[in-house]
């Protein structure tokens, strides 16, 4: 008696869980496209496995944004440093290996990341405004970098390490989500490091008072979010053979509405890093059914836009109700 | 009930200074507390209780004077020197995550890792031995909570008040230090925390407690320490004064009682 109601609590607490309507968005659209679009290739393994592929760099932006937005900031830079690390990456192969390649790359997002955390920190002004600007100066070097031009990549390794694939028959894409995904989560669930970057985003003031270092916590959030976006170049670049300043340049409002739809709150302080994961795996499964419905890019860009107001509308609404 | 008996000071504090720019906060203030004595800490608004609590507790440093506890002398510069040396503050806003269940606000910053010593150096937590120690805490304190998963936001007032003093009491303090505990409470929830102000100086804890409730300070206080404009003008035994004598005090209509 008593463990049964106890596992039903359980069951109820996961369905009622402020979280738990990802798994219902999810649900409902799959099921709407696998209705609509009966007579196509929808709702097949191989489907599904290219969209986690597709999603892949998204998916880790999604994860390293969640770190911005639960310290209470939000990073808008991401998009112009997956840009830019993709391209220094793709430059730096064509004179040495993939170690300094990628340590190159990944230091872009260091650098990035560090910037933005001091100017915000030190000057004391909203995130929004200085990743705005961040993300205009990165977007210009990665324009000026090479006049435009792409970046071939012909390294046999590192388009199978960062792009196609397969270890064990698992695409690498997947194993890089997965791993990512598994660390964020570690952190964030199980570490005090995690506890203590959503005491800063839940209440500043407190977690000072409690002998947090706030700024120091909040600059490594933000460190977080940038080097995530760099790998992000890196799997860009790694499956399109290639660096372009155009990578992750629409991708910001497709983060941003998969963060928020995925149950973190956009004012800092509630996390979570199965919602960010699910939240850009519907929003690349929204992509893949309006692409196979025959929509354009624009009709799609329309869906993303209206799907984020609805996110927020969400976030918003519990923000008073909490 | 005057629990002087033991009569080893906690905190002593002599001649404390402190000034702002051109205004004199705090001109001299003297007094001491005992182990497990609960002192009223009175005054007018701007009388400088709201001051000397921050160099108490570590927010500001005292300009001159002498900060002993347990008998040493001490420099407090910061609220982790406060803490080291064994002074909990709790403040009047709580210093809680409104989003954090009972068990991760007592813990935060202090927080239980895991026994293995790989996982102990990442940092893991160890979520059993914290509701493990959570639990007695609040049980040594007579506190009883609904659930310990609750979130702090959906917690009463008095609740969260005894879990800030728990998180106090629970990180070893021997002096605690709170700000109008019962200002946003209600009767009953007030009599819960007094009682709880009761329980934790029986356990040797010394209490400086900050008031403008004269009928909380009788019930709760075993002697009144009166500010009035920088100067502490009086140490009185609660027992020995009525509330009125304590409201001329604070005014300044008497300037010395006692």
């Amino acid at each position: 008696m008593n463990a049964q109601s106890l596992s039903f609590n359980y069951v109820k607490q996961l369905a009622f869980k402020r979280e738990a309507y990802i798994y219902y968005i999810f649900l409902f659209v799959m099921l709407f496209f696998a209705v609509v679009l009966h007579d196509t290739a929808f709702l097949t393994v191989s489907n599904f496995m290219n969209i986690v592929k597709q999603t892949a760099p998204l998916t880790i932006m999604a994860v390293g944004l969640t770190f911005a937005l639960a310290v209470g900031h939000i990073d808008l830079s991401i998009g112009s440093t997956v840009a830019l690390s993709a391209l220094v990456g793709a430059l730096l192969l064509q004179h040495t290996g993939i170690p300094l390649a990628v340590l190159g790359a990944l230091t872009i997002g260091l650098i990035i990341g560090l910037i933005n955390g001091l100017l915000i920190e030190r000057l004391q002004v909203s995130s929004l405004l200085i990743t705005l600007g961040t993300m205009g100066v990165v977007t210009g070097i990665a324009r000026q970098l090479t006049n435009l031009e792409s970046v071939p990549i012909i390294n046999q390794d590192f388009t199978f390490i960062f792009g196609a694939g397969n270890l064990l028959g698992i695409p690498v894409l997947l194993i890089w989500t997965i791993a990512i995904g598994a660390i964020a989560y570690i952190v964030l669930n199980k570490l005090a490091k995690g506890r203590h970057i959503l005491a800063v985003g839940g209440n500043p003031s407190a977690a000072r008072a409690m002998g947090l270092q706030v700024t120091k916590i909040r600059i490594y959030a933000l460190l977080t979010s940038s080097v995530a976006a760099s790998l992000a170049g890196l799997l860009y670049a790694g499956r399109l053979h290639g660096a372009r300043y155009t990578l992750g340049e629409a991708d910001l409002l497709t983060v941003i509405a998969a963060v928020a739809i995925g149950g973190t709150s956009l004012f800092g302080g509630r996390a979570c890093i199965i919602g960010a994961i699910l939240g850009s795996w519907l929003m690349g499964m929204i992509n893949n059914g309006l692409i196979l419905s025959g929509f354009s890019t624009n009709e799609q860009m329309i869906a993303r836009g209206v799907i984020l107001i609805i996110a927020v509308a969400i976030g918003v609404k519990e923000l008073r109700n909490g | 009930m005057v629990r002087t008996a033991l009569d080893q000071p906690a905190l002593e504090l002599q001649s404390i200074k402190k000034s702002f720019g051109g205004v004199h906060a705090l001109k001299n203030v003297t007094f001491k507390i005992n182990k497990g004595e609960v002192v009223g800490l009175l005054g007018d608004n701007g009388a400088g209780k709201s001051t000397l609590v921050k160099c108490i507790s570590g927010i500001h440093a005292p300009d001159e004077g002498e900060v002993k506890v347990n008998g040493e002398a001490v420099t407090i510069t910061s609220p982790e020197e406060a803490r080291a040396v064994g002074i909990e503050t709790v403040f009047q806003d709580l210093a809680m995550i409104p989003e954090f269940n009972i068990v991760q606000n007592l813990f935060l910053n202090r927080e239980i890792k895991h026994k293995n010593p790989i996982l102990r150096w990442l940092g893991w937590l160890d979520t059993k031995a914290m509701m493990k120690r959570a639990k007695k805490s609040l049980n040594r304190l007579n506190t009883r909570i609904p659930s310990y998963d609750e979130q702090i936001h959906n917690l009463s007032g008095g609740q969260r008040q005894a879990i800030a003093i728990a998180r106090a009491v629970n990180w070893g303090a021997d002096i605690v230090i709170m700000d109008e505990p019962t200002a946003a409470l209600g009767v009953e929830q007030s009599a819960q925390v007094n009682e709880l102000i009761k329980v934790i100086s029986s356990q040797g804890v010394a209490v400086l407690l900050i008031s403008h409730n004269m009928q909380h300070v009788k019930e709760t206080c075993d002697r009144a320490v009166v500010l009035y404009q920088g100067h502490s003008v009086a140490d009185v035994a609660v027992a020995d004064v009525t509330k009125e004598d304590l409201v001329a005090l604070i005014t300044g209509a008497t300037t010395a009682a006692a």
